[in-house]
């Protein structure tokens, strides 16, 4: 079939079309638009990489310039992964370095990622320019120093919450006097002492760096001096907050923030003194986003703060902050899209702070842009939640965590499905919600009816029976990614939407009581789906009775077949014989 | 396995119940534990580290039970009391764990102790011969004993589980390491946790007080009693700390044992 158009002309117009969404509907057209947005992607995604083999990837794409891949699940965050599951770089990196000798990006979350990894990548990609590893593990500062020492067009090296081994070098060093094409660098979650005069250095060398967050181990009174060599910061994370109080320093400080005149965000906050926190006033008309999550400051200090940032649009805090400091950002952060705030003692009996469901309800009346909550707390009432919903329709992302499990309502003592409820009939747009306190099945009955556009569930210490978990997955069309741990579903919904989870991502079950057979039914019978079973006990699955619960259960779909690196707790629920491979 | 549930049933779990005794604390094999204090000079932070492995037992020592005359080797039971205020459900409420470390008791001062050690203390956990590592957070736990019964937990994973099976992951029952112990095949069990500190030398899990520890603690490794002989640790370990291993090899027969004061 002719084309009116020559190709460069539909390439040309395929790069207006961002989303990969859209790229992948164009590619379904017809076999020439296939070819050539196949070769025209420069950017490729890959939520779950064991979805796909890299193979298989770099064959169908050879011209990309900027990859995202996606490891562990999301509980792994919460140690629910145990150690060796899997999520290895590696066998990206290798195919990569022969494939794409121009690759310019990469960007991973949850994924393993070796010194020997970070080697190839500086050796292998000439035009390499972004590495941002989120929550990612497996590397030193060695591999960091190989990255630093090669790459020359680095623009960005963001290694945001990973975790990282200090191997003692002065990885930082490593960046040659001649480099100075730096513009991002996040090294907050380093726990070990970066050499500060190399910072100095490099810092002063790159006139474009307009985002720098610092590790706790980078001492309050020589920010300043910092500070005064990268005037167009556009985000600053500190180190620690906490000097001897003293006139000058503070003076020093002051001066140098107040020369930031591009500052958009503030971030860090270690031990933070009180009395330094003055220094930054001058800067919060202009600051978004504010990450307080490590401050451990009480509520009034917190509030002099916050109620200077009147465009404030994201703020990350901990529960210090308490009800009347949220009344108090109700009142003065009226441009406020995302709050989050996070348990200051998780794992205290009794509450140690005043901060209660009032504290959401408040912000949910006072900011109209509010649109993405994560809150936790230790109360929650029906009552709260509807209100809630009422004041803010326009929620997108709802997380709530009441840090008890199956707590009732604090005023009623009923379950909160009615709250929740209304929170999925109210909020017509919600992509990602999260559930907590005591829920029946009815709560799940009114998300699959309402929920049409949840793309994410999480799911903990809720429900009574596979109704539950049935009525998810049969409504909730867009759902994507469910998570769930310590509920009493099984095997019934399971088995019966076994089609739904081929159009999802994947699903997590922990604790719950799904059973081996029910595992090895759903492997058998859905080819494109990986069924693993995670069993740390030790005995091979063949000696278990049918019905035995698993421990947990990951499922997701692939194109690539039963993944080859599971370690010896993982069992694939593929085949007849549930053979780990 | 016919052949072999018969051998169980002789075997009295209490009395060759498996340890791994750190301190002398209470009465391993008769010795009396309350001299070993003076030297010790911290006898709030010293526990008895005891990883029991057999299934039926907490982990926690009874601080009273620590200065009794020589009791006999009966399994410690589970003091409710101390054991942290809250039973902690894993992954729950879902923190990360760099933000685990923010306690509730609010910073008076900069002297925060902590601003040497940055967010969680995250070591990594092996056990010889388990296929994998584990991770602990040495800011969770208040104290050894706390620490103890994490490890205990963790590790049971590794121990239970039927006698039979093959494979690469090796055999650590009870009850079949003891009929291998009486039938003279099976030289060592005692498990010793070790630790590897700031400077890369390896050191008994104990011998210091908890908060030095936690400081300088960058891995745990829960060793084999004839590895660690052989890596020279028990080099490092008091006089006291001999005399029970050496009674202990001795009372089980060992004959390639050796210790080296």
């Amino acid at each position: 079939m002719a084309f009116p158009f020559p190709d460069e002309v539909l390439e040309h117009v395929f790069s207006f079309l961002h989303s990969d969404r859209d790229r992948n509907a164009v590619s379904l057209v017809c076999k020439s638009w296939y070819e050539i947005d196949r070769w025209s992607r420069r950017r490729v995604f890959v939520g779950n990489c064991y979805a796909v083999s890299p193979r298989a990837v770099l064959r169908r794409f050879p011209e990309v310039r900027s990859i995202e891949i996606k490891g562990k699940p999301h509980f792994a965050d919460f140690d629910l992964v145990p150690e060796g599951w899997g999520g290895y770089f590696f066998p990206w990196t290798a195919s990569m370095a022969v494939s794409y000798p121009w690759l310019e990006e990469i960007r991973l979350k949850r994924m393993v990622v070796t010194d020997a990894c970070l080697e190839l990548i500086a050796k292998s990609f000439k035009n390499f320019k972004v590495l941002v590893l989120s929550s990612c593990e497996g590397f030193s500062t060695d591999g960091l120093a190989a990255i630093a020492a090669n790459c020359r067009n680095l623009r960005e090296l963001d290694l945001r919450e990973s975790e990282v081994e200090d191997s003692s070098g002065h990885w930082l060093s490593h960046f040659p006097d001649t480099y100075t094409s730096l513009e991002s660098l996040n090294i907050s979650c380093l726990l070990s002492e970066v050499s500060f005069s190399a910072l100095e250095r490099l810092v002063g060398r790159c006139p474009r760096l307009r985002s720098l967050r610092l590790n706790r181990g980078v001492p309050l009174d020589r920010i300043a001096s910092l500070l005064r060599r990268t005037p167009q910061l556009v985000e600053l994370g500190t180190g620690a907050y906490s000097a001897d109080l003293t006139p000058d320093v503070f003076s020093s400080l002051s001066g140098a923030f107040s020369g930031l005149k591009e500052l958009r965000s503030l971030s860090g906050f270690w031990d933070v003194v009180p009395a330094y926190l003055p220094a930054v006033y001058s800067v919060c008309s202009g600051i978004t986003t504010l990450n307080l999550s490590y401050a451990t400051i009480q509520s009034t200090d917190l509030i002099k703060l916050v109620c200077e940032c009147h465009n404030l649009q994201k703020l990350w805090v901990l529960d210090y902050i308490e009800d009347s400091g949220l009344e108090a950002v109700a009142a003065s952060c009226k441009e406020l899209r995302e709050l989050r705030v996070f348990p200051s003692g998780p794992f205290e009996a009794e509450p140690n702070v005043a901060l209660t469901e009032q504290g959401l309800v408040s912000v949910s009346e006072g900011c109209p842009k509010l649109e993405s909550v994560l809150y936790f707390c230790r109360r929650m009432s029906n009552a709260a939640l509807c209100t809630i919903a009422c004041n803010r329709p326009n929620f997108t992302r709802f997380r709530l965590c009441i840090i008890e499990p199956r707590k009732p309502d604090y005023l009623t003592l009923q379950p909160l499905d009615v709250g929740f409820g209304a929170i999925v009939k109210h909020c017509k747009g919600l992509r990602r919600l999260s559930l907590s306190g005591l829920l029946t099945d009815r709560v799940f009955e009114l998300i699959g009816t309402h929920a049409k556009k949840l793309e994410m569930l999480s799911i903990a210490f809720a429900g009574e029976s596979d109704l539950g978990l049935h009525h998810v997955l049969s409504g909730c069309e867009s759902l994507r990614k469910l998570e769930i741990r310590d509920c009493p579903f099984g095997d019934k919904a399971l088995i019966a939407n076994a089609e739904k989870l081929e159009t999802m991502r994947s699903l997590w079950m922990s604790s719950c009581s799904v059973s081996f057979g029910a595992c090895r039914l759903l492997g058998q019978r859905m080819p494109r789906l990986n069924v693993e079973v995670i069993d740390e006990s030790g005995e091979r699955p063949e000696t278990r009775p049918e019905s035995c619960p698993v421990e947990k259960l990951y499922v997701y779909r692939s194109v690539a077949g039963p993944r080859l690196d599971m370690p010896d707790y993982v069992w694939s629920m593929e085949n007849e014989s549930s053979v780990p491979i | 396995m016919a052949a072999e549930s018969g051998k169980f049933r002789t075997i009295d779990f209490e009395e060759t119940e498996l340890r791994l005794g750190l301190t002398t604390s209470k009465g391993i094999n008769g010795i009396n534990g309350k001299s070993n204090y003076g030297k010790r000079g911290f006898q709030e932070d010293t526990v008895d580290l005891k990883l029991n492995l057999s299934s039926s037992q907490g982990s926690t020592v009874d601080e009273a039970q620590r200065t009794k005359e020589t009791a006999p080797v009966a399994p410690s039971k589970t003091d409710p009391a101390k054991r942290p205020a809250k039973a902690q459900v894993v992954g729950w409420p879902p923190v990360r764990s760099f933000q685990k470390n923010l306690t509730a008791v609010k910073p008076a001062s900069n002297e925060e102790a902590d601003r040497a050690v940055g967010g969680a203390a995250l070591v990594k956990v092996s056990m010889d011969g388990a296929p994998y590592l584990r991770k602990v957070d040495l800011k969770q736990y208040r104290n050894y004993q706390e620490l103890s019964g994490a490890l205990e937990n963790m590790l049971r994973s590794f121990t239970t589980g039927s006698g039979g099976s093959q494979g690469s992951t090796k055999d650590f029952t009870n009850e079949s390491r003891l009929i291998d112990l009486l039938n003279g095949s099976e030289s060592e069990f005692d498990y010793v946790p070790t630790y590897e500190d700031k400077d890369g030398d390896w050191m008994l899990v104990g011998d210091v007080p908890w908060q030095m520890f936690i400081e300088s603690c960058k891995r745990l490794r829960i060793m084999k009693g004839s590895e660690a002989i052989g890596l020279g640790i028990i080099h490092q370990i008091s006089w006291i700390h001999s005399i029970i291993l050496l009674d202990y090899f001795d009372r089980c027969s060992i004959k390639n044992g050796c210790v080296c004061m």
